[in-house]
């Protein structure tokens, strides 16, 4: 088989004293690895800190993107294996935020011997509501999330296109980059969407043996508290901690109580 | 007077006046989204009343579910990442729980620590331009669909000016390949094998100049002037000198094709005589079976369609049993090998031919399918293999 440039590929950037023990940090649905702008600074004091774009967002490489193969979370999850590997990375703490708890807890399951930890930064292994099971989302919810990213859409696709695609014939574009951080093209969008709030990885839960850290927030809309628990309970051995924070992505509104907990868990 | 007087209050009304009754909706929020100020304005489209919302709801509380959903996933983590957003439409829900679409713009203030300290937002009404974006969007999805529709006609058209499955002819295999530069226009190749009278077969490879419904009406003509054609006249000069009278009357040489056109006689012990004739088109290629190649040349072969009387080329090929025969057209030799634009070229094909050599039919097509799949073809590619 030949070997993936998986540097290229998931736009992987490296931080942090050569030799420290391994963080890769996985962002989740909406934007890319800049989520962890104000984390990564703090953790790559004392970590080898890798971060990377999933196939489809930020600076990933687009052309390695299809519908078929990235509807499902399994393939996600195989590029972190295939990144691990690729960079030889070993004993590796994988930290996953959002959707991309799933993803983590997917590739750690498949291949525990790779993985020392896992943190779980506001899981949802299933956002859809089934039974009693609060996931805090019915399949009209995610439909009216499709809308937004839809009505969202004719702005990106007449002025931003050209511009993500590195070749602007439209030299006025250049210097406006509204909106730059969480560019994503819209189709792409839809189908990590999808993906992402239809995807049911409960039963995976039960199968991770890596030590885990589950860190949530006081409030979060889309990951209720309740679901954080739900993620604890499932995982044997694993620990829950909730932050004082407000909102889905701690990283960002409260990025040192959350690298903290990163950093105290990654530790030996 | 009393109307410049009237004015004049307006104009220096209280600031907060302006805030309350502008024509927008106005709201402030701490960092994690705790609504602490919003203007008259908005509670009106909302249908609720100050006491209800501030310090008692979070602004992705107003929104529809997949609306709170954008923004913990877009709208949040891009706000603080940038410090501003504009123009994102959003769905407010209101207190009779109807959606009301908005455009919403956010500003970040931070407190001399440079922490945020306060979100200021502004919502526009935005029905009217939702409603037109989403006749955009619905137009763009008819103009997709119209898009598959235009593929599938170009598809199907594309498969009446090809052979569905060639024949088979006993003592020989046939195996033909079909490469189409673009699947949204009918291609300008085309190949046929059928049968003559007296054991004999008729078999062509051609190229039609351009592409789409003209050059599709064209090649089609071109296909069944040559079946019948073929019929009633042994001589395959005959032939195409017949093609080239209908083409040249037709359409008046705003068209042109390249064709070579055989006729096979098989003769005794699996052998066989193919007298080939060329208008214009790229040599045959011969691999023997044993183990040689060459070009059967048909030289000064002239372009069909575009003159009154033209030169017919013609050789013809002895072939052996084992000996295979490639009939193509040139855009199997000027696909690029690099991004440089070089092209694959008649010695590098020569070159595959020997290194191929011998080979069946089937065998040549699958190799040549896969030497393809390396290269980049920016035209159609039409290929006829008979083994003896």
């Amino acid at each position: 088989m030949a070997r993936v440039d998986v540097v290229a590929r998931n736009n992987v950037a490296v931080t942090g004293p050569v030799g420290a023990p391994v963080v890769v940090l996985a962002h989740g649905f909406g934007c890319a690895q800049n989520l962890w702008r104000l984390v990564a600074p703090r953790l790559a004091r004392d970590y080898r800190v890798v971060l990377f774009d999933h196939v489809g967002a930020g600076g990933s490489d687009l052309a390695a993107w299809s519908a078929q193969r990235y509807s499902s979370l399994d393939a996600y999850a195989e590029d972190v294996l295939t990144l691990v590997h690729e960079l030889d990375l070993r004993d590796v703490t994988l930290v996953g935020h959002s959707v991309s708890a799933s993803i983590a807890v997917l590739a750690a399951v498949a291949e525990p011997s790779r993985f020392a930890k896992l943190v779980l930064l506001t899981p949802s292994p299933c956002f859809l509501d089934d039974g009693d099971y609060h996931g805090g989302f019915s399949a009209a919810d995610i439909d009216e999330l499709l809308e937004s990213l839809d009505s969202n859409y004719l702005g990106w696709s007449a002025a931003m296109a050209p511009v993500i695609a590195g070749n602007p014939d439209r030299p006025e574009l250049g210097a406006e980059l509204t909106n730059s951080f969480c560019r994503t093209d819209p189709g792409i969008a839809r189908v990590f969407a999808r993906a992402t709030f239809l995807s049911d990885n409960r039963a995976d839960l039960a199968r991770v043996t890596v030590p885990t850290l589950v860190v949530q927030t006081a409030e979060d809309a889309i990951a209720p508290r309740e679901v954080g628990e739900f993620v604890r309970d499932q995982i044997a051995g694993s620990r829950l901690v909730t932050l004082d924070a407000v909102g889905h992505c701690p990283q960002l509104s409260d990025p040192e109580p959350t690298a903290a907990a990163i950093a105290a868990f990654a530790g030996p | 007077m009393t109307d410049d007087r009237e004015l004049d209050a307006l104009l220096h009304d209280s600031a907060e006046d302006l805030y309350e009754h502008a024509p927008c909706g106005y709201l402030s929020t701490t960092p994690d989204g705790r609504i602490v100020k919003i203007n008259q304005t908005l509670l009106g489209w909302l249908g609720r009343t100050r006491a209800e919302v501030v310090d008692r709801t979070r602004f992705p509380d107003l929104l529809t579910v997949g609306g709170r959903l954008y923004h913990e996933t877009h709208f949040a983590p891009l706000l603080r990442m940038q410090g501003s957003l504009s123009g994102i439409a959003l769905d407010l829900r209101t207190a009779s729980g109807e959606r009301l679409p908005v455009l919403v713009t956010s500003v970040v203030r931070t407190n001399s620590a440079g922490e945020p300290s306060l979100i200021r937002t502004t919502v526009f009404d935005a029905r009217d331009r939702r409603a037109y974006e989403q006749e955009l969007l619905r137009a763009r999805r008819v103009a997709e669909q119209e898009q598959a529709r235009a593929t599938e006609l170009a598809r199907t058209l594309q498969r009446t000016l090809l052979p569905p499955v060639l024949p088979t002819v006993p003592g020989f295999s046939v195996a033909a390949l079909y490469h189409p530069a673009s699947v949204d226009q009918v291609g300008g190749d085309f190949y046929d094998l059928f049968p003559l009278p007296g054991d004999r077969w008729g078999v062509f490879v051609g190229d039609v100049c351009g592409k789409g419904a003209a050059a599709a009406a064209f090649t089609s003509l071109t296909r069944y002037t040559l079946r019948s054609a073929a019929v009633y006249d042994d001589d395959p000069v005959m032939v195409l000198r017949n093609l080239n009278s209908v083409l040249h009357q037709e359409w008046c040489d705003t068209r042109f094709c390249t064709v070579v056109f055989g006729i096979v006689t098989p003769a005794s012990r699996g052998s066989c005589t193919v007298t080939l004739a060329s208008g214009g088109h790229p040599p045959a290629l011969l691999l023997g079976a044993d183990g040689s190649a060459a070009y059967q040349h048909t030289p000064g072969g002239q372009l069909l369609g575009m003159f009154a009387s033209v030169h017919i080329a013609t050789t013809v090929v002895r072939m052996a049993k084992g000996d295979t025969l490639l009939l193509y057209t040139d855009g199997l030799t000027e696909a690029r090998v690099d991004a440089a634009r070089n092209r694959l070229g008649d010695d590098a094909l020569l070159d595959f031919a020997r290194a191929h050599a011998p080979t069946t039919a089937g065998k040549l097509v699958t190799d040549l399918t896969t030497m393809l799949s390396t290269l980049m073809v920016d035209d159609d590619v039409a290929v006829l293999c008979l083994s003896a």
